[in-house]
Order: C-alpha cells, then sequence, then structure tokens
C-alpha cells in the first residue's frame, strides 16, 4: 500500500473532483429554477454524490480483464483450476468494489461534504436499503461486463464493444444525467433496459425521490434484472467453452 | 489402471477467412467467410499409470490441441476421452482436483506477488489441508531448492527460477497425473538437467503419470519410456524410444583416419560379405556405414587388423535427425506401415544406395 500512496491519494482526490464537477455544473443548469424534472437543487446534489458512492462499488474493469484472458489466452489457466472462472471474476469484482468504496469513495465522500452542501439520510433503514440496492448495482452491471467481455471468444476484437458498453452504461444507468431529464419517450425506453437498475434507481431512493411501497418495486426491478441476465451469460459461456480457441499455441 | 483414454478423438476449429482489399474487408463486415480446419483427426491411445509417455511432433501438429482437451480446457468435437476416470470437460471443476498442468509459455503464478502468497492462493484455491500443504510444499522447496526465491515476486525471477516455481504451483494439490507442455522451452541446460532428474523422481517415488509435449528431444530421451508422435492431426507413431530409433534410423558411420593411402577396393575387400558400404573422403580418410543391426567391433576388428589407423570417430544417427528426417519426409504416407509394425521399405531402399 505504501508503494502505491500516491496513487491512493489521487483516488480520493479524483472522486472529490467529480463529484465537484457535477455540482458545479448542475449549479450552472439550475441557475434560479427551484425544480428541474421533479428534482429540487439540494436533491440534485445530492443525487450527484450518491450516484458517484454507487458508481465506486459497482464500477469494474471485468469485461476488460475477462477479454485480456481471453486474447492472450491465459484463459486457459484459469480453465485448470477447480472453480468457476465467472464467479471468481465476479468476486474479484466485488473486492475491488469493497476496496473503492471504502478506501477511495468513503474519504472522498468526507471531504466533499464538507465542501459542498450534500445532505445524506439519516435513516438508518435507508442505508440498509441503500447497501443492498448498490449490492444489486454491482450484480447487474458485473454481468453486463461478464458479457461484453465474453464477447471476444466470438469477435476477434471486441475493443469497440467495450467502449460503447462503458459510455452507454454511465449515460443510460443515470450517472451523467438522471433518467427523470431524458424526454419522454427516451425514459420509457429505459425503464425497459437494465442500466437504470444501475445507478438511477439506488439513487432516487437513497435521495427520497422514491418512497413507500415504491422502493420495493425498484428492489424487484433490480433483483429481476439480476435473475434475467443470469441465464445469458450462461449461454454464451457454454457457446464459448465449446469455441474456446486458446490464442498464442 | 489406464490413467488416460482416448478413443478416436477429433477437434475442429473454424477459422475466419479474411478476405483480401478494401473491397474484401466490406465483404467481411457483413458475410463472414470460415475455412474448417481439423487440428486433431481421430486419435486413438492410451496411458496407463505411472508412465511418463512424451508428445512430440512440429508446430501446429495438434500437440496442444490433445493437451487442452485432455485437460479439460477445449470440448472435442467428438470422440471419447477419460482421464481419471473423468470425461474433463463435462466434469471439470472436480476433474482438474486431480491433475496439475504446466504451460511453458504461460504463468499460472500471480505476477505481482510474492512467490508464496501465490502457492498459499492456489492452496486454497484447491482446498489442500495446511498440514498437507506444508508438508508437501516443504518437499517441493527442498527438491527444486527454492528456499531463498519464496519470498520474491514472480516479476523478479530468471525464466529457470519461475519453472521451478510453476512446476511447484501444479504439484501443491498432489495430481495422480501431471500434464506438461514444452515444460523446458526457452531454458538453460543446467535448469533443463534439473527439471529432468525432479520429474523422474516425482514418477518414481509418487508413481505420478507424465504427459508431456515437447521440442527438445533429450527430453524424450531422458524421461520417456513411451513415445507418442503426432503429424498433422494423425498419430504416425507410438511405441518405444528405442523402437523409434531402430526403426528410422539409418545405423552408424565410423570414419577412419589411415597413416598411409588407401583404396576403396582394398577396404571393401576388407570387409566383403558383412553389408557395409564404403565411401573415400580423401586420400587418407575413409568412411564406413554399418547396418544397425551390426556390431561395430566386428568391422573394427577387420580393418585394425588390417590397416594402421591414426584416429576413428564413430558416428551415431542421433534422436533429432530421426525425427527431422520423419517431419522432412512428412510422415503420413507411412503411417500404414508404422501401424503394421514393420520394417520401412522406403527407408531400408534409401539405405541401400550403393
Amino acid at each position: 500500500m505504501l508503494a502505491y500512496r500516491v496513487n491512493y491519494y489521487s483516488g480520493i482526490v479524483i472522486y472529490a473532483i467529480n463529484i465537484g464537477a457535477y455540482y458545479f455544473m448542475w449549479k450552472a443548469i439550475y441557475g434560479d429554477a427551484e425544480q428541474l424534472g421533479g428534482f429540487t437543487a439540494g436533491q440534485m446534489t445530492t443525487y450527484v454524490a450518491v450516484s458517484w458512492m454507487a458508481r465506486a462499488f459497482y464500477f469494474n474493469n471485468l469485461d476488460r480483464e475477462i477479454s485480456n484472458d481471453i486474447r492472450d489466452g491465459s484463459v486457459a489457466v484459469q480453465m485448470t483450476r477447480p472453480y468457476s472462472y465467472i464467479m471468481v471474476k465476479m468476486m474479484q469484482g466485488f473486492g475491488e468494489g469493497l476496496f473503492r468504496l471504502l478506501l477511495f469513495m468513503a474519504p472522498g465522500m468526507v471531504v466533499v461534504t464538507l465542501i459542498f452542501p450534500i445532505e445524506l439520510p439519516t435513516d438508518p433503514v435507508l442505508w440498509m436499503i441503500f447497501l443492498v440496492m448498490i449490492w444489486f448495482s454491482f450484480l447487474i452491471n458485473s454481468q453486463i461486463n461478464v458479457m461484453t467481455g465474453l464477447f471476444a471468444f466470438f469477435v476477434e476484437n471486441n475493443e469497440g464493444l467495450m467502449r460503447m458498453k462503458r459510455v452507454t452504461v454511465d449515460l443510460l444507468s443515470g450517472v451523467v444525467v438522471p433518467i427523470a431529464f431524458f424526454p419522454g419517450w427516451a425514459s420509457e425506453v429505459l425503464k425497459w433496459l437494465p442500466f437504470q437498475a444501475i445507478t438511477y434507481l439506488p439513487g432516487s431512493v437513497f435521495t427520497g425521490r422514491i418512497a413507500g411501497s415504491a422502493v420495493w418495486e425498484a428492489l424487484l426491478v433490480q433483483a429481476a434484472w439480476f435473475a434475467a441476465l443470469i441465464a445469458p451469460i450462461a449461454i454464451m459461456w457454454r457457446a464459448a467453452r465449446k469455441r474456446l480457441f486458446v490464442q498464442g499455441g | 489402471m489406464l490413467a488416460i483414454e482416448v478413443e478416436r478423438l477429433r477437434k475442429q476449429f473454424k477459422v475466419q477467412k479474411n478476405r483480401e482489399g478494401l473491397k474484401g474487408a466490406l465483404l467481411d463486415l457483413f458475410k463472414r467467410e470460415y475455412t474448417e480446419v481439423t487440428a486433431v483427426k481421430d486419435i486413438s491411445f492410451q496411458i496407463p499409470q505411472g508412465e511418463i509417455c512424451g508428445y512430440i511432433g512440429e508446430n501446429g501438429a495438434g500437440k496442444s490441441t490433445t493437451i487442452k482437451m485432455l485437460t479439460g480446457i477445449l470440448v472435442p468435437t467428438s470422440g471419447k476421452i477419460l482421464v481419471n476416470g473423468y470425461v474433463p470437460y463435462k466434469d471439470r471443476e472436480t476433474f482438474v482436483q486431480g491433475i496439475g498442468v504446466v504451460f511453458g509459455q504461460r504463468s499460472q503464478l500471480w505476477w505481482d506477488i510474492g512467490v508464496i502468497e501465490s502457492f498459499r492462493l492456489l492452496r486454497k484455491v484447491y482446498r489442500v489441508d495446511e498440514r498437507d500443504f506444508k508438508r508437501r510444499l516443504d518437499e517441493l522447496v527442498e527438491t527444486l531448492q527454492l528456499g531463498d526465491l519464496l519470498n520474491r515476486p514472480v516479476r523478479k525471477l530468471s525464466l529457470g527460477q519461475r519453472m521451478r516455481c510453476e512446476l511447484v504451483a501444479a504439484l501443491l494439490h498432489n495430481p495422480s497425473i501431471l500434464f506438461l507442455d514444452e515444460p523446458t522451452i526457452g531454458l538453460d541446460i543446467v535448469v533443463k538437467t534439473e527439471i529432468r532428474e525432479f520429474l523422474k523422481r516425482l514418477n518414481r517415488e509418487h508413481g505420478t503419470t507424465i504427459l508431456l509435449t515437447t521440442h527438445d528431444l533429450q527430453d524424450i530421451e531422458a524421461l520417456c519410456s513411451r513415445v507418442i508422435m503426432l503429424d498433422d492431426g494423425n498419430i504416425i507413431y507410438d511405441g518405444s524410444l528405442e523402437e523409434l530409433k531402430s526403426r528410422w534410423s539409418k545405423g552408424r558411420e565410423v570414419q577412419f583416419q589411415f597413416s598411409d593411402p588407401v583404396s576403396l577396393q582394398a577396404l571393401s575387400a576388407l570387409t566383403a560379405g558383412q553389408g557395409v558400404r564404403w565411401t573415400k573422403e580423401n586420400e587418407m580418410t575413409a568412411k564406413v556405414w554399418i547396418p544397425r543391426e551390426m556390431n561395430v567391433s566386428d568391422v573394427l576388428s577387420r580393418v585394425v587388423g588390417a590397416m594402421e589407423i591414426s584416429d576413428i570417430k564413430i558416428f551415431e544417427t542421433n534422436t533429432d535427425e530421426i525425427v527431422r528426417e520423419i517431419y522432412r519426409t512428412g510422415g503420413s504416407e507411412k503411417t500404414a506401415e508404422a501401424e503394421n509394425g514393420e520394417a520401412l521399405p522406403a527407408m531400408a531402399g534409401a539405405d541401400s544406395r550403393d
């Protein structure tokens, strides 16, 4: 850890800067307006902070790692071990997420709350729900990453696909813009895609925009997406095993 | 009991064809064309427990593909595989508990952490009991002399050091079969010898079945009781190294340096009736070719008794040459003969070129 001290502190600063940048951007957009897209300026600030907090946890580079394993052939070594490759990758992502949340995001959050007027809920139940929800965010996002990574089995180079996925997830999950700000038809479409379950739903619950029984509905949507994405991964993995062409000998 | 049983094993790959030029590239965007490549063509063999078997062949002959099917990495297109009583690709997670795999060109250790940390991780992965792990590790570390390497990160090891660590990593869970894919590639002669000694000892003391692919025939000579030779996806030879040598070897050549000028007729007369062949290098030097089944001493005694000799050299066709010859002539047309177990007429014909 000491060897990477600079890395570590800059990691914290990067999170603080990201939140700060979005804070100022939204402040400029709001101007004198009280409310936009159903968000008050205060809620928006909190939403930005919370969505970054969630992102710290759910974000990982599993797609890149899997596709690298496939392209350089080291997936072969992984297959000689008595474990499920995908499970191991998911767990690795979980470890990274936990690390980033506790060691980057938590201190970054402290810095940010000192500078910006962010109101975090004090209700412990809400915190519990939030933790469960970002756990699902992590699962769904990782599932999407695993699928993107596994595409390397089927195409020679999935670099383009990975970039597209990254932008898509950031944009459509609600980190960049909350889904309520999208035009009516677009937010309607997005309700039927898994991305909103990654950031928008937990963010909305935590900022209090979704409350009461709707919270359970949001949780249910997440759980449903998690379950729905299991089958395609299993199918892809099976097809991949048959196709597996270990590159480089 | 059989450790490995393979029957009519086949693996086909679809390889993407890239069409030429801009037009081709555009066409490829919409409709891909594939060619089917058969890397392994219905091979069958059996390896009993406790055998060390060498698996050789040219690059692209299908060795690695076979190893990858045997270790459960690849799913075969057709055919039957049974390793340690398991179908590798089906029960992969249980199956791999009983095998160890070393790929000479890939590391299974974690690049950034100390070697011992990698070993501890592998202990957890294979669920090896702490006490067994300790005992096994001590034994391996001692025989491979790794003592002072254990705390170094893998990226700071030399290739030879890393290779020895790879072996330990593959053996920590005490597998009954060890697969080695080019384990001595790029190693210096000292490390090669160490690794060979270690493998022999492992086989002797633990009865570990070993299947190794290699391009270094000295590995085979030092280790293997049996050789399987592959060419273009087919097995062209399966048997002992001795037999391989005697079947394909062209005999020996002895070069004499005489004190006085000699003539071919005089030499031929000396060895009349022995079926040997003389060639003259220069005034004082001549070479005699002796068929494999004949003793060199029979020829020597006749020559030594009659002539004054200042120097003698014996050339044995070594395995490298034999194998090169087999690869070069393309073993495939000889498959039939090899399977009949007869001497090869084609080779015999080439030999008697007088």
